[in-house]
């Protein structure tokens, strides 16, 4: 992992102030991002992928709050800008699809418009060019007749569509990093490998980096360079794919691939990570996986294990490992 | 959308129809005889009944409806009792304050109540928030013909800083205006806030945001459209009780409009007069309805295109 890294995440923490408490949502979660590589993001639902996501891109609102930790983006500290600094990185050099193709476009401006005011904010072009320009990247992200779609309102088109037209707006400005907050799942299957090869094709082409945000093993297979394994709002495993999947190491990675349904192998039915993930609020004192571990032993109730390497770039949250070196300065 | 014109007007004539059969029959059963009113207690029987046959009162009341109608339909309601001219006419005549107060009184409520509105949903549940919130509940509960009382006695009685009464110069409109806009200010400016701090929950909000929209461009340009779809509607919906406040205002500041006119009307039983301004101020709201479901259609593509 010595490429250029263009987005330095360290120790981010953000939390939620509510009436219960303080809800830690991500506690600690550092991540690099080389140029030009797809990184991803997995875990179960709440585990904290969007929040971190959110963080990044400076758009958690009241009561969420980023509380510790550092966001460089291609050397750049990003983590306290002004809200007019912020707002020239957002959209621009960093980027977001969100889980919710359905809503995330306004209903009342046509789609094409809504993708140009993204450029209009960013460069100083015509209106006229950057309609071009948004025409192009409406043909790239394979809109069909890009001419017509551009004067539609989102209601005029289907889910896959729309999603196209958020990686356009996405991807309009060439951003350095993309963050993308799972977004196929709301799609049929058929269009989410459609969707993910396209991004994977204008990421490569435009040298953008991808966070890819999903809790599908098989995508993160298929096109993620590095894997991070997220856990009730801790990194619990990161490697490259490879290597994570060869060489799984940490028993919460075992559990989510062993749940993945496999058409080579008859079973009676889905294997399940047994239990349910715990209230943040009231996390076990040791791993805050323990609970559900089926290799926990009693120290693992009492110790909260640090991020060790177990090998060359890979990091496991789990006191079997704790051999390693620490890659985390907890 | 023309289409939808039509039929919208074509729904309007049975109720303008209703209003007019309504206020006839009403007019015609409460106690009390037009013309003695309108001659005084001391004539003698012979006379009255001498001026009820000219005026046509002694025909059946059907007949007197149809009559009614059929010269209404060429622009004829008659002629005053009291003031002996077309009805016509005299609304005519006064309609022009009214419609200036309203304009004025409207003008008053839209900024006022749009800007604490947008204001107050900024920063929300902080100290703006609370205090314009608390004015516009001020606004919205008091009765116009109070805030008008009261602003009369506070701005031109004891302060003098404007005329008492009149509608003749500027600074004669702005107590009645306000007087008038008060209460449609308070309520578009808590349904404006509402609508706004929903509004920016939704996920193309998010979006906004995350292309690098600061925060009043996000409002103005994303949430504020999409807001204003149901206050717009209540803006003009809001023509009818601007119309029956201008009644009370027009009436304290003793303005000259359609509200004094009627007012007068009733207290001296002039018939005529009163069915004119009564028809006339329905069709006024029928077409502030039709107009605030036109606006809605123009503003929400998704309306639009369903018609
Ligand atoms: N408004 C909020 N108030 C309190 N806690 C919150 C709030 N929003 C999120 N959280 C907490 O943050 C945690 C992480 O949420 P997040 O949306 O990041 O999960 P996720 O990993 O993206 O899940 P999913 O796969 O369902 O999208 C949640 O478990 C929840 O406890
Ligand atoms: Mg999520």
């Amino acid at each position: 992992m010595n490429e250029s890294v263009v987005l330095d995440v360290k120790n981010l923490k953000s939390h939620f102030f509510t009436a219960k408490g303080e809800v830690p949502a991500v506690d600690g979660v550092s991540i690099q991002v080389p140029a030009g590589k797809i990184i991803g993001i997995v875990g179960e639902s709440g585990c904290g992928k969007s929040m971190t996501a959110m963080s990044i891109m400076g758009l958690l609102r009241y009561p969420g709050r980023v509380v510790d930790g550092t966001i460089t983006l291609d050397g750049r500290d990003i983590t306290h800008l002004k809200p007019k600094e912020l707002s020239q990185v957002r959209g621009n050099e960093l980027s977001m699809i969100f889980q919710e193709p359905m809503t995330s476009l306004n209903p009342v401006y046509p789609v094409g418009v809504q993708v140009r005011e993204a450029i209009l904010l960013h460069q100083k072009t015509t209106k006229a060019e950057a309609k071009q320009r948004v025409l192009d990247i409406f043909q790239a992200v394979g809109i069909p007749e890009p001419e017509k779609r551009y004067y539609n309102y989102p209601h005029q088109l289907s889910g896959g569509l729309r999603q196209r037209v958020m990686i356009g707006m996405a991807m309009v400005c060439r951003p350095k990093v993309m963050i993308a907050d799972e977004p196929t799942t709301a799609l049929d299957v058929t269009i989410e490998a459609q969707i993910l090869r396209l991004m994977k094709r204008l990421c490569a082409e435009q040298g953008t980096s991808i966070i890819l945000i999903t809790h599908n093993m098989g995508v993160v297979a298929e096109i993620c360079d590095y894997v991070y394994v997220m856990y009730a709002g801790k990194v619990m495993e990161q490697a490259e794919t490879f290597e994570l999947f060869e060489h799984t190491k940490h028993p919460y990675t075992q559990g989510l691939l062993k749940s993945i349904p496999r058409l080579d192998e008859k079973a009676d039915r889905l294997y399940t990570i047994e239990g349910v993930v715990p209230n943040l609020l009231h996390l076990p004192k040791g791993c805050s996986f323990c609970t559900r571990c089926d290799q926990a032993q009693e120290r693992c109730f009492t110790e909260k294990p640090g991020l060790y390497a177990a090998a060359d770039g890979h990091g496991v949250r789990c006191l079997k490992y704790e051999s390693g070196v620490k890659m985390d300065g907890e | 959308m023309l289409s939808k014109v039509v039929k919208r007007i074509a729904i309007s004539i049975p109720v303008l129809i209703g209003v007019v059969l309504l206020i006839f029959i009403m007019l015609r059963v409460v106690p009390g005889d037009p013309v003695a009113t309108m001659m005084g207690e001391h004539v003698n029987p012979a006379m009255i009944e001498k001026i009820s046959a000219e005026l046509g009162l002694d025909q059946p009341l059907y007949v007197q409806f149809f009559k009614y109608v059929g010269n209404a339909l060429r622009g004829d309601f008659g002629t005053s009792y009291r003031l002996n001219r077309n009805v016509t006419q005299i609304i005519l005549e006064s309609f022009p304050h009214t419609v200036k107060l309203s304009v004025l009184a409207a003008l008053v409520a839209w900024i006022i109540g749009l800007v604490a509105g947008i204001v107050a949903a900024i920063r929300q549940n902080r100290l703006l928030d609370r205090l314009f919130m608390g004015c516009s509940l001020v606004g919205v509960s008091m009765p116009v013909f109070m805030t008008a009382l009261v602003l009369q006695y506070v701005f031109a009685f004891k302060l003098q800083w404007f005329p008492i009464s009149g509608f003749d110069s500027w600074q004669a409109m702005i107590l009645p205006a306000i007087a008038l806009g008060w209460n449609s200010a308070g309520s578009i400016a808590r349904m404006t806030r509402s609508n706004l701090v929903e509004i920016l929950q939704n996920d193309y909000i998010r979006t906004a945001r995350a292309k690098g929209l600061r925060e009043h461009g996000v409002i103005i340009g994303h949430a504020l459209k999409n807001a204003m779809l149901p206050v717009v509607t209540m803006m003009a919906l809001q023509i009818s009780s601007m119309l029956s406040g201008a009644v009370l205002t027009e009436s304290v500041f003793g303005v000259p409009g359609i509200g004094r006119l009627s007012v007068n009307a009733i207290e001296t039983r002039d018939m005529p007069l009163l069915q004119g301004t009564v028809i006339f101020t329905t069709i006024i709201i029928i077409l502030g309805n039709l107009i605030a479901d036109l606006l809605y259609n123009v503003l929400d593509p998704r309306i639009r295109e369903g018609a």
